[in-house]
């Protein structure tokens, strides 16, 4: 049977292995083109302000200065990165026009001859500001009277004209009443940086016709659909080469910075290289959202889950980027692995002034169920009964319907934790080395 | 301020280049020697991407004004790289996949080939304190502490057949 299968089992080397332990693999910035410009970004010291003025005099006679690119370069200068998947309304300036959002925005973008001219220039360019009130916490944005930081007139992405996600599935009072137990939590986590150790960045080359762009995205098409977008530029016209990622983690998914790059080119006819440095990896490109998550379960004596309401909040910063998304997956996920009949979900993308938030590895997902974990251990502490009993007895099975209507049909919770326990050498008390995820017989479907 | 002709031995042969002063070693071997090896994670001493040996010692490239390597000897991993093959630290990450992305590996490879030159049987905290100022955020360090342990048991097995060849 084992002659059958040449990949599973076997430790097999990689293709860009020998590449990678020579260091013969080309990254993105080590690529270099005849003429190539660098661009750099005058950036926002403010976390929220009017743009009275931008004064690039100083700048321009620096040696070396090529060109500015400012709001009235860009062709289509307010885009939402979901647009290609009907995201709505675009809301994210490639340049801002009158106001920056949070701290580290771009500006102006300088052309320079070396990167140490574009950097010169970048110091010489006079912002007039004028400072608005900032917001960098969600309940204070959600607030009366808070600083407004979208065009929209509230602190929320609005889900088909709603301030927030819902999932609305039995009824939660009902379960509420018929409860034992009620168990209130309130989890937080905190943004957090993808810190990449290559930086972001793209080299956009000028060819006949069309525009070569070379990006490290983890999202090649994702990039070239927003450039085109933003350019104006029927998507044939630009081509754009992935390669290497020098460690992604979904902070590379944002289109960011071949935008920018592909303009400079179309503007000056020149190569452009826009990489990052570190203190702009580490400061403007997204995070992970702040999240927080109120949840409320009605529970039996037996460590049963009758009822669960969620009020989650993430963070999106000043622009939402991938978070609306993030926002759905959070709410559909918001039972976990676990079978609850009445659940109440209202999920909000609250913004604020601060960094944008994007994708990170699950997110969305990922801190829903750190607070569901703790959220269990609490229930069988109350309870008086085994965590890993509560875990059985909530299980999803196949068969179940989840609070967003979708049918289980793939359950491996069970069969999961039993390895699990095998591999601790845990043992299991019989009833639950016995469970399986087949389909509730019809009086255990009864609660 | 003029540009300088700084004179240095990289990879055994002399090298003469004309630097911008403050020219950090890591810019000029990247830009202008096509040593791209050489990484770029952060310019600030933080993430030893950039290490190269100097004298035979890792270094830190962003942080060394070029002119400081007159007339010294820089190697980088393009260097070390035999045409066929690998070198046995090459060989060892190789096998233990003690990378995922690679962008820290060849700062993780000069490193440890200092480190086992030093001292041919270090332990798992010899390793770890070598590595201390390299960053990985890929991987955990795990696969490439044994990658490092499996390239010095392999110099070992090899310094062991090269004396009984002399011996005999
Ligand atoms: S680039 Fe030199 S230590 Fe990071
Ligand atoms: S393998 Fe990606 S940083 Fe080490």
């Amino acid at each position: 049977m084992t002659a059958q299968y040449h990949v599973v089992g076997e430790s097999l080397e990689r293709t860009d292995g020998v590449a990678h332990v020579t260091g013969r693999t080309l990254y993105t910035a080590d690529l270099a083109f005849p003429g190539m410009l660098h661009l750099k970004v005058v950036r926002s010291p403010l976390h929220h302000a009017l743009i009275r003025g931008v004064d690039l005099s100083a700048a321009e006679r620096v040696p070396g200065f090529v060109r500015a690119l400012t709001h009235a370069d860009v062709p289509h200068n307010v885009y939402t990165i979901l647009g290609l998947i009907g995201v709505e309304p675009e809301e994210e300036f490639v340049l801002p026009v009158d106001r920056v959002r949070y701290k580290g925005e771009p500006i102006v973008a300088i052309l320079a001859e070396t990167e140490a001219a574009a950097y010169e220039a970048v110091g010489k360019v006079q912002l007039d500001l004028e400072e608005l009130p900032a917001v960098f916490d969600m309940d204070e944005a959600l607030a009366p009277g808070a600083p407004i930081v979208t065009h929209w007139g509230n602190n929320t992405f609005m889900y088909e004209g709603h301030p927030c996600r819902r999932v609305r599935y039995g009824d939660v009072e009902a379960g509420f009443a018929q409860a034992d137990h009620i168990l209130e939590g309130e989890y937080r986590t905190s943004p957090i940086e993808h810190a990449p150790l290559e930086t972001t960045g793209c080299i956009a080359v000028p060819e006949a016709g069309r525009f070569t762009v070379y990006t490290n995205t983890q999202a090649v098409y994702f990039s070239l659909d927003n450039t085109s977008i933003i350019l104006g530029l029927q998507p044939n016209r630009l081509r754009f080469i992935g390669g290497t990622v020098g460690g992604g983690f979904g902070g590379k998914v944002d289109v960011i910075v071949e935008p920018l790059a592909t303009l400079g080119a179309m503007r000056t006819g020149r190569p452009v290289r826009y990489v990052y440095n570190r203190q702009e990896e580490m400061q403007v490109s997204s995070t992970r959202s702040a999240e927080t998550i109120r949840i409320k379960d009605g529970v039996m004596a037996d460590g049963t889950i009758v009822a669960r309401k969620v009020t989650g909040l993430a963070d999106c910063g000043a622009y939402s980027r991938q978070t609306p998304y993030a926002i759905t997956k959070f709410a559909a996920n918001a039972t976990g692995p676990y079978r609850i009949p009445n659940v109440w979900v209202d999920a909000y993308c609250v913004y604020t002034n601060r960094t944008p938030t994007s994708a990170m590895r699950g997110f969305g997902v990922t801190m829903g169920h750190f607070a569901i974990e703790v959220q269990m251990d609490k229930i069988a502490e109350r309870c008086g009964i085994d965590p890993w009993t509560v875990r059985f007895r909530n299980a999803h099975r196949n068969g179940d319907v989840k609070p967003h209507r979708k049918v289980t049909s793939d359950a491996t919770l069970i069969e999961t934790m039993q390895a699990a326990a095998r591999l601790v050498g845990h043992g299991l008390p019989p009833e639950l080395a016995a469970m399986t995820s087949a389909p509730r017989t019809e009086w255990e479907g009864e609660r | 301020m003029a540009s300088v002709v700084v004179a240095f031995e990289l990879g055994g042969r002399p090298v003469e280049v004309l630097v911008s002063p403050l020219a950090t070693l890591q810019q000029v071997l990247r830009t202008q020697l096509g040593h791209t090896s050489v990484k770029d994670g952060c310019r600030q001493g933080g993430c030893g991407s950039c290490t190269v040996l100097l004298d035979g010692e890792p270094v830190l490239s962003c942080l060394l004004p070029v002119e400081d390597v007159a007339g010294r000897r820089v190697t980088t991993l393009e260097d070390l790289t035999p045409v066929d093959g690998l070198t046995t630290v090459q060989r060892a990450f190789l096998d233990a996949n003690g990378f995922q992305c690679g962008y820290c590996t060849p700062g993780m490879e000069l490193v440890t080939k200092a480190l086992l030159e030093r001292n041919p049987a270090p332990t798992r905290a010899d390793i770890a304190e070598a590595l201390s100022g390299n960053v990985c955020r890929c991987t955990g360090y795990v696969p490439i502490i044994a990658a490092v342990e499996a390239a010095a048991a392999a110099g070992s097995a090899a310094a062991v057949v090269a004396s009984e060849g002399a011996t005999r």
